[in-house]
């Protein structure tokens, strides 16, 4: 087939398949949610309640489309699409199964690290353009946040990095052949699941909009479809951070034979998924000084210990 | 750090739990007997009307829901001549039924009162008395009350002494 093609073909079906699991995951966070908390959550539209997806999305794109005329307009009306065309590139890099990777990218890890923190561009600006107290507040813890969980979440990597001594995550994955990572780098695993809570803004780290303190932090002035970008986003980063947990450090598309290895893929990070609904469910949010305070004296220190071990470790064997 | 592994394991440990929500349209709640829900006018045993208009409820009524128009029938009863409840103004706090002095005005455990026109949530007398007693079988108030009517004198109710007469000296 042509070359051309096939990575036309691949893309477009990466977006509507990572379009559709974000859409998806709007019904399958809210009907976990109620699992975990004896309710059945939204299960009238449809069988189990699935086409309330398509409900939710027709409201949301008749919602009113209100742009606050006190706001920066330009940037307030370009500021939610940078969460989602950044998170999308960064699907680019993850391979789903051997062969099947849009751009493998021999360094690959750093542009996902980089896709992944651009994100918090679509925060910072939302949040300054509504020219709103609480807005802002939000938007500067985003800020704060992306910026010290950004340092010790590539970090944390470094780990794989040098045992894997590779920046691909094609490589990084087929060098988890005879053991996945999460078993020596288990420490580094951690940490990156920490960091990916942070980066992606999820409860427990959902400071940037923390509803009982600012209302909705950042998006307080979005509506319709606008703050759909927020939540789609928001979901799609999930599911990145999930498929970055499943390629780093549980062998990406490895798995038994007698499954596809995109379905193993797919298997590990729905796992994945699901546990960030678990913890929004049992944990609550943290104080901001808390957060920063486990971020700088916990964390840091922790994976430099890790980058520093795993670095020696490497060296005493090689040589 | 224990405590918030311990939190999010049990946490999962909820998948296995029952869920508490009843799924009300094809399943109907069991609501308890005293459960305030539609206003009902009871009748007595002997199948005769037991409000006797004393506007007592309407009185008690924060929201001013309830009202009726007293009229008395030619063996001395009282009845409302119309009795005329407001359900959109209800706010089903049963003060009419503590009010009531002859247990007539009742609430029920029916709370399906849905409408798609308002004006239909206005209750006459007709959609509000039932055929029985209601929470109190055997009450009768005129049984019970010196209050003479129409084939029943003074002093003949139950537990009740015939008058004597107060210009006689004799015990």
């Amino acid at each position: 087939m042509n070359e051309t093609l096939f990575y036309l073909i691949l893309i477009v079906g990466v977006l509507v398949v990572m379009l559709s699991i974000a859409a998806l995951l709007i019904w399958y966070e809210r009907r976990m949610l109620a699992l975990w908390q004896d309710r059945y959550g939204p299960n009238r539209v449809g069988p189990f309640g699935l086409v309330q997806v398509l409900a939710d999305m027709v409201k949301i794109f008749f919602k009113e489309d209100w742009i606050a005329p006190f706001s920066d307009k330009w940037v307030f009306i370009i500021a939610p699409t940078f969460v989602v065309i950044a998170v999308l590139m960064g699907f680019a890099v993850v391979p789903f199964a051997p062969g099947l990777v849009v751009a493998d990218l021999n360094i690959g890890l750093l542009f996902f690290l980089a896709m992944s923190s651009l994100g918090a561009y679509s925060i910072f600006l939302g949040g300054l353009s509504s020219n709103n107290k609480y807005s802002l507040i939000g938007a500067l813890r985003g800020a704060a946040q992306v910026i010290s969980y950004e340092v010790f979440m590539g970090l944390s990597l470094m780990g794989v990095v040098i045992m894997s001594e590779s920046f691909s995550l094609v490589k990084i994955v087929e060098a988890q052949k005879t053991i996945w990572f999460v078993i020596p780098q288990f420490i580094g695993f951690v940490i990156f699941v920490i960091a990916g809570f942070a980066e992606s803004h999820r409860a427990p780290f959902d400071l940037p909009e923390a509803e009982s303190e600012l209302i909705a932090g950042f998006h307080s002035e979005y509506s319709g479809m606008k703050f759909g970008m927020f939540f789609v986003g928001e979901y799609l980063g999930i599911t990145l951070i999930s498929a970055m947990i499943a390629t780093l450090f549980f062998g990406g598309w490895l798995g038994p034979s007698f499954l596809p290895p995109v379905v193993w893929f797919f298997l590990k990070t729905g796992v994945f998924i699901t546990f960030f609904v678990l913890v929004r469910a049992a944990l609550p949010r943290p104080r901001y000084d808390q957060l920063m305070a486990l971020g700088w004296k916990v964390l840091l220190p922790l994976s430099l210990l890790n980058v520093l071990v795993t670095g020696a470790l490497k060296l005493y064997f090689a040589g | 750090m224990f405590s918030i592994l311990r939190s999010i394991w049990l946490t999962f440990l909820h998948t296995f739990h029952k869920r508490f929500t009843v799924q009300y349209p094809e399943k109907k709640p069991q609501l308890p007997a005293r459960y305030r829900g539609r206003i009902v006018l009871t009748r007595d045993p002997d199948g005769q009307e037991r409000c006797v208009a004393c506007n007592l409820c309407a009185a008690a009524c924060p929201t001013d829901c309830i009202s009726l128009q007293a009229a008395e029938d030619e063996s001395g009863r009282r009845y409302p001549e119309f009795f005329r409840i407001n359900f959109s103004r209800c706010i089903f706090c049963g003060y009419c039924e503590d009010a009531c002095p002859t247990y007539a005005i009742q609430l029920t455990p029916d709370f399906e009162l849905a409408e798609y026109d308002r004006q239909n949530l206005v209750y006459e007398k007709e959609h509000l008395l039932i055929d029985g007693p209601g929470k109190y079988h055997d009450y009768s108030f005129y049984k019970v009350a010196g209050y003479a009517i129409g084939g029943k004198g003074k002093g003949e109710a139950e537990h009740e002494d015939p008058p004597i007469d107060i210009h006689d000296l004799k015990p």
